[in-house]
């Protein structure tokens, strides 16, 4: 199986029946193969709905979603989903199964060996953060957080070039959410597939979105860019409405302070605050805020100096 | 009193406790065991599982149909309720016509109560499968039979085992009518000693308890059959 695949979205219009407004109007947009698309926007924005088309739960009117230039249409819908991971909000997890075969499904379908599926659930369980001696439990021995890890696993295990996940952390307390977003991404830089990722929270999508693709209500693409080209540029005032007062202060997190260009460290008292390269721009420049400097010191993990942020600096990023 | 030899009590020639009123004779339970109580119990068996079991395909089929045609759930319904309502003695005035006094003529409304405790059961259990699941299932690639046998029919397994004690508990207390049709189950030993003036207690209350008996037989065996099916945590 490819390894990641490029997602066409053209001029696809979906009404449901009954109702007068469209839920998608005439969306286009190209994912490149390896992206993490985010769908964001209010609800009845149809992001939902756009992301049901991709794996046809849902059927709509007329344009094309292409995967790596193949129509969605030219497989059957069965074939189409098993090659495609889908993890929803209420994970949806076999309560009958236990953990590993819940995972093992799609590879069941596909008629894998038994000894090749019990080496994939061992493999995606150490994955997800889980450990492998849990394939043999039940779902309901689980938390939140880690059916969820597991529902992400069972997503992956065919590895497929695509993966679609609907809200995945709409249900989890903030800070499992938190480390699951990260883990998320963590898991991306590692498996390389192309993720469409729906939410209806922004800052989300700004963490975890390589693009991010703004719908507004009507199902109309309002933008789709990088999260730090849309905070920079937001294309109308829905857009900078959405995303918020603060676009600024929400660049700046995009930025790590080891990633970016520093200056020499200059006559400093020692209370200039110090921090880690791992700090955020934005965690920086509340910190000058609160103490009242115009600068912090950037250090190494061993204490060593690399060099200094100013708040000119972060003006000059923004401006980027 | 009919001429059914063995099976009736003979109080001329019975033990003292037989012929005296007494509450239980103990003595007569061991006389007549193998001529009188054994066959009834067994026939009473049979007619249960018999009852049980074509009911049980019936509600099974009807259910899985209902289930996927949404639409005829309520007139299933409807026609269940309709059938459970009718006295049974008045089932069998229209059926002896054409069955006789036959096992057919006992089987049909026993069938029909079952299959009405049996098919809201069914259908309940395959319904109560999460859209989360559902949506989970299809989502993956799961073909529509493919979400019937491995998500629906295993997560229906406990309304299924269920509607099966209910069923099966009544069918064995209900299978006692059988015997206004002639000497069948462990219903007949009852109805001809309550013909005796005065009616022979032993004979009753020995009867009645393998009833009570067998009904908890069925049931224990259902309750660990649903342990060894249903393994997961609920």
């Amino acid at each position: 199986m490819a390894p990641a695949a490029e997602i066409v979205f053209d001029r696809v219009t979906k009404r449901y029946a009954g109702r007068d407004a469209a839920a998608l109007q005439d969306l286009s947009f190209e994912i490149p193969a390896g992206t993490f698309c985010v769908l964001v926007g209010p609800s009845g924005g149809g992001k939902t709905t756009a992301l049901k088309l991709v794996n046809r739960l849902v059927p709509f009117d007329s344009g094309d979603i292409r995967i790596d230039g193949r129509s969605i249409r030219d497989l059957a819908p069965v074939e189409l989903r098993r090659g495609i991971g889908y993890v929803i909000q209420q994970v949806g997890l076999f309560p009958h199964m236990t953990v590993g075969a819940n995972i093992e499904t799609v590879p069941r379908l596909l008629g894998w060996s038994r000894e090749r599926r019990a080496a994939r659930v061992a493999e995606l369980l150490a994955l997800v953060g889980l450990d492998p001696a849990d394939a043999g439990r039940y779902p309901a021995e689980f938390s939140g957080g880690q059916r969820q890890r597991v529902g992400l696993a069972r997503a992956l295990a065919a590895d497929p070039p695509l993966l679609l996940m609907d809200e995945p952390f709409g249900a989890l307390d903030p800070i499992t959410r938190h480390r699951l977003q990260i883990e998320v991404r963590r898991l991306h830089r590692e498996v390389a597939k192309t993720v469409i990722f729906v939410t209806h929270d922004i800052d989300e999508a700004i963490m975890m979105g390589d693009r991010i693709a703004i719908l507004r209500e009507g199902g109309v693409l309002a933008q789709y860019d990088t999260p730090d080209a849309i905070l920079a540029h937001p294309a109308d005032d829905f857009v900078a409405a959405f995303i918020g007062e603060d676009r600024a202060l929400r660049r700046l997190a995009l930025h790590r302070v080891g990633d970016v260009p520093l200056g020499p460290v200059r006559g400093q008292t020692p209370d200039t605050p110090r921090v880690a390269m791992s700090t955020t721009v934005r965690n920086a420049v509340s910190l000058m805020v609160e103490t009242g400097r115009d600068a912090v010191v950037v250090v190494a993990d061993d204490g060593a100096e690399c060099g200094e942020l100013t708040l000119a600096d972060a003006t000059r990023l923004l401006a980027a | 009193m009919n001429a059914a030899g063995p099976v009736i009590p003979n109080f001329g020639q019975g033990s003292s406790c037989e012929t005296g009123d007494h509450v239980f004779c103990w003595d007569w339970v061991r006389a007549h065991w193998g001529d009188t109580l054994e066959p009834r119990f067994v026939e009473h068996v049979e007619l249960t599982l018999i009852a049980v079991g074509v009911g049980f395909v019936l509600a099974f089929a009807l259910a899985l149909y209902a289930h996927r045609h949404r639409r005829v759930d309520q007139p299933i319904g409807l026609v269940a309720a309709a059938i459970y309502t009718i006295p049974s003695l008045a089932i069998f005035q229209i059926l002896v016509p054409y069955f006789g006094l036959t096992t057919t003529t006992v089987e049909i409304p026993l069938v029909g109560y079952s299959l009405v405790i049996l098919y809201p059961n069914i259908l309940a259990g395959l319904r109560a499968a999460p859209p989360e699941v559902l949506e989970a299932a299809r989502g993956m690639g799961l073909r529509r039979r493919e979400v019937l046998t491995r998500v629906e029919l295993p997560l229906a397994l406990p309304a299924i085992v269920g509607g099966l004690r209910i069923a099966v508990v009544s069918t064995v207390s209900i299978a006692t009518i059988a015997s206004f049709l002639g000497e069948k189950g462990l219903g007949a030993p009852i109805f001809l000693a309550l013909r005796d003036a005065p009616p022979f207690k032993t004979e009753i209350y020995a009867a009645g308890a393998l009833v009570v008996g067998l009904a908890l037989a069925f049931d224990l065996v259902l309750v660990l059959a649903r342990r060894a099916l249903i393994r997961w945590p609920r």
